[in-house]
């Protein structure tokens, strides 16, 4: 039988473009010991951490974790580095979390970073190879001609990913650790903005942020010691595929499908539009939010978009989703797997200020990563399961 | 805990340089072998957890090809470590201990010969005053030898025995990559290198993979007739800066094994992942070893160094041992980061 | 001691790593076509659909793909598109430029390429398109030898025939 995971402390900078007031470490500090602060908790009561990030290539390190040991308490203790593309993490804090469970520590310190001005991303991630012919630019080229299959397919008002984006922002106004704070967001100022990859506009997609995010997990008995109601892990799963094959269904990919019916089965969840609360979802362009509502099965096949469009997803709707703004409003992609899974927790301790959806008690943090192939979600509770 | 066991084990033959297959194609045959001789399917697998190295292969997110060396299909429950495969099996071994699977298998995978390996390796280190200095990874070494020669803790004529007999057990390894039978004496009568490091001080560069399945309980007894259970399970990470810990010694072994009681009984037989001679004499120590303990019988990481593989191949040649009887009780050992920054302790044993 | 100095926020260091690739076994004899013009793909063994370029196994069996190459005509379908109007270093296109998957006739994958000799506001999914190669004496191993897709005249294909690639 697995042992009960409880997150008594939960931590993240203030994200930015350009975080040249601190180093690598000092922006992992920032977080971790804003986590080990609301678990009034010091570095000494850790007994492991995990840390996860993207590429290497974003800050120019190689595992930077081994340098960053002391800054992280690590020293002495175990380590772990964990690196699934865009789902990091998320797959950071399972990963986590698994050591709980099992049983093998009471706490740990999980920690997720970015500092992509560090280095060049865009190079980073389009690192001229041999052999190939470079025809995409960025993410954002890769995931455009997705979207567009999900716009012939679901038959969705082209305004749809507008009004995502509106609605991010507008949280985003609600959360003082957002990067992208515009007090002048509205329906206009998106769709006026230009197109970068059509159908996707500049202010559908996500910025690129230096950030970092971090959690103290702890095992039920030392959690029944903490100051503040610990978040319960309800379950977690991930899934991953191969990035293409023939046939592959790359819109609606098989692996978030599955990911979703083993993460509610594992929860006992069997409506999950009416049982779960909140859900804070990976959405770097705002078209996503419609697919992954339906990949995680909130609605039906080509459905998602009504979610959106009927304002279900909003603050004030029967399922907000991304009230932190998400990840159009702030992206350390390393982090921004681990800040989802931290936004739900925030949600069912009734921590989340400002973005704090009223009474919430179930809450879904999700991720993904690679070309839509990577996926790794949990949900947490206020009680335990 | 739960009782897990390593049933099987697959490994590229190690090479300096292999021309013409990628990474990806390196790895079909290490997968596609093990699937063989376990006769497990994708969908049999419960998890699957890989280790290997942006940096090394030169690009971001080359962990993603690996994929489609498994056949992830249907989709599985998967994760990968930026470290050495060794580290991929402990997650595994976790997600297994929490009965979210049954069966899980591990892969490692590494081609160094693409870049400047003891270069590409000075990215390891801080970023901010030590990297810009370029320090290769040689030299590295070569700085913690020179302190365990001056602190009289090992010679120079000890740093070559350890390599003389990691060169002889590989003769009996097809997979590895230097072998042979070599004279002390002449050894020593070779040029430094990197001083006070000769040639065969150091590891070789590798290109290789690997691949283990472990298994749980009844699970791992239909899989394998004798089975090589995980009887502890540790690894402790150093602060890097070199001023900073005793470079003459390696604390964070020591408590690893003690922690996976590796000291509380005898070992039959050690694999351990030394990269440089001097490191294995430091390691052996840390381990506990007794007089009767054969150490790396396979050749070790001197014989062939495979990155990224290396310390799960370690693993394996240990559960080989006590597969085929040789011993009740094995202990392995990987490392990671400069001068044994990472080290990790597994206990293996036969009933 | 000295007065107080702004502190140091930034600091460049260089780095410059030389790699050496391998296509590897099956891009090579991939590679080798394409300079002599021609577009090999090659069959899984399970399902007998022919994957282009074969990476040397099925992503999705899990099999080495060892049999003989196939070889694939020059036109296929646009399965879907999106036009491009962000700068990169590592392209050289003029911009708008629309970037298109293509199911090539008698594969069963799809390949990224651009379309030219068409105006970005009439490309549209499942129109038929054919390769326009450079010319030959400026054939390499690469997929460059193509120099774009252009429309070929045929009438669209029905969503039907290509949404599974999607
Ligand atoms: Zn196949």
């Amino acid at each position: 039988m697995a042992e009960l995971c409880g997150i008594v402390g939960i931590g993240q900078t203030k994200h930015d473009s350009k975080r040249i007031d601190v180093s690598m470490a000092g922006l992992l500090r920032e977080a971790a010991e804003r986590a080990l602060e609301d678990a009034e908790l010091t570095w000494r009561d850790i007994d492991a951490v995990v840390i996860g990030k993207a590429p290497d290539l974003f800050e120019g390190v190689m595992m930077p974790e081994l340098f960053l040991a002391d800054a992280l308490g690590g020293a002495y203790k175990p380590m772990l580095r964990v690196h699934t593309a865009g789902s990091v993490g998320g797959s950071t804090g399972i990963v986590a979390a698994s050591l709980i469970q099992a049983g093998i520590h009471d706490r740990v310190l999980v920690a997720a970073f970015e500092k992509q001005s560090e280095s060049n991303a865009m190079w980073a991630l389009s690192i001229p190879m041999p052999f190939s012919v470079a025809v995409v630019a960025g993410a954002g080229g890769f995931f455009a001609p997705l979207v567009r299959g999900y716009m012939r397919r679901s038959g969705a008002p082209e305004d749809t990913g507008i009004r995502v984006a509106v609605k991010d922002r507008e949280n985003a106004l609600k959360n003082p650790y957002a990067h992208l704070h515009m007090e002048d967001i509205s329906f206009d100022l998106v769709a006026s903005s230009p197109m970068l990859w059509d159908p996707i506009r500049y202010l559908e997609t996500c910025p690129s942020s230096d950030g970092a995010c971090a959690m103290v997990l702890s095992s039920e008995s030392l959690a029944a010691k903490a100051p503040t109601r610990p978040a319960w892990v309800h379950s977690t799963a991930m899934r991953s595929e191969p990035t293409m094959f023939s046939g592959r269904d790359q819109v609606m990919p098989q692996g978030i499908l599955d990911n979703a019916e083993a993460l509610y089965k594992k929860a006992g969840i069997t409506n999950p539009r009416k049982e779960i609360d909140c859900a804070e979802m990976y959405v770097p362009f705002s078209w996503f939010e419609p697919m992954w509502c339906e990949g995680m099965l909130f609605a039906e096949p080509n459905e998602g978009w009504k979610m959106t469009y009927e304002g279900a997803t909003a603050m004030d709707g029967d399922l907000p989703i991304n009230m932190s703004g998400g990840v159009l409003s702030s992206n350390p992609i390393g982090a921004s797997g681990l800040l989802r899974f931290a936004e739900a927790a925030l949600q069912v301790r009734g921590q989340a200020g400002d973005h704090q959806v009223e009474g919430a008690k179930k809450a879904l943090g999700h991720a993904y990563g690679g070309g839509s192939q990577y996926f790794s979600t949990w949900i947490v509770g206020s009680e335990k399961p | 805990m739960r009782d897990v066991a390593v049933v099987a084990f697959t490994q590229s033959p190690s090479v300096r340089c292999e021309a013409n297959r990628n990474e990806t194609e390196i790895l079909i045959p290490v997968i596609h072998e093990i699937k063989q001789q376990t006769g497990l399917a994708t969908e049999d697998i419960g998890f699957i957890c890989s280790g290997s190295s942006d940096y090394l292969a030169g690009q971001s997110f080359a962990f993603v090809a690996g994929l489609d060396a498994i056949g992830a299909w249907p989709p599985v429950s998967e994760s990968h470590v930026e470290m050495d495969g060794a580290w991929a099996l402990y997650e595994a071994w976790v997600k297994l201990q929490i009965e979210d699977a049954d069966v899980a298998l591990v892969y490692g995978f590494g081609k160094p010969s693409m870049g400047d390996l003891p270069r590409t390796m000075a990215l390891q280190l801080d970023p901010y005053s030590v990297m810009p200095l370029w320090p290769d990874a040689v030299s590295m070494a070569a700085l913690q030898a020179r302190s365990c020669l001056e602190a009289g803790v090992i010679s120079e004529r000890e740093m070559a025995q350890v390599a003389v007999r990691d060169r002889a057990n590989a003769l009996n390894n097809p997979f590895a990559q230097v072998k042979g039978e070599f004279d002390v004496d002449a050894l020593l009568a070779e040029p430094m290198l990197v001083s006070p490091l000769r040639k065969h001080d150091c590891s070789p560069i590798s290109d290789g993979a690997c691949a283990m399945v472990i298994a749980a309980g009844d699970r791992a007894r239909e899989l394998c007739e004798r089975p090589a259970w995980i009887r502890g399970f540790e690894h402790i990470l150093e602060p890097q800066d070199l001023g900073v810990r005793d470079l003459t010694r390696s604390r964070s072994t020591e408590i690893a094994a003690e922690k996976a009681g590796a000291h509380s009984d005898k070992i039959d037989v050690a694999e351990v992942y030394a990269p440089f001679t001097h490191q294995s004499i430091l390691l052996e120590r840390a381990l506990g070893l007794g007089d009767a303990a054969v150490v790396n019988p396979s050749g070790g990481a001197l014989a062939a160094n495979p990155l990224m593989a290396a310390g799960l191949t370690r693993v394996g040649e240990a559960s080989r041992r006590v597969w085929e009887g040789q011993a009740d009780r094995a202990v392995a050992h990987a490392t990671s980061g400069p001068c044994l920054q990472q080290n990790l302790v597994v206990v293996l044993e036969g009933n | 001691m000295s007065e107080e100095k702004e502190p140091v926020e930034v600091l460049r260091t260089p780095v410059e790593l030389d790699y050496t690739y391998s296509a590897g076994v099956s891009a090579s004899r991939f590679l080798r076509a394409v300079e002599q013009g021609k577009l090999l793909g090659q069959r899984c063994p399970v399902d007998g659909r022919v994957y282009f370029p074969s990476r040397g196994s099925c992503p999705q069996h899990g099999v080495p793909i060892e049999g003989e190459p196939v070889e694939l005509s020059d036109r296929g379908t646009i399965v879907t598109f999106s036009v491009n109007r962000v700068p990169s270093e590592n392209i050289d296109l003029e911009l708008p430029y629309a970037a298109i998957q293509v199911l090539l006739d008698g594969a069963d994958t799809t390949l990224f390429h651009v379309l030219g000799e068409c105006s970005i506001d009439d490309v549209r999914m499942g129109m038929r398109v054919e390769a326009v190669w450079r010319p030959r004496d400026e054939w390499t191993i690469s997929m460059q030898n193509i120099r774009y897709f252009k429309p070929s005249g045929e009438p669209d294909a029905p969503f039907e025939s290509y949404q599974e690639h999607i």
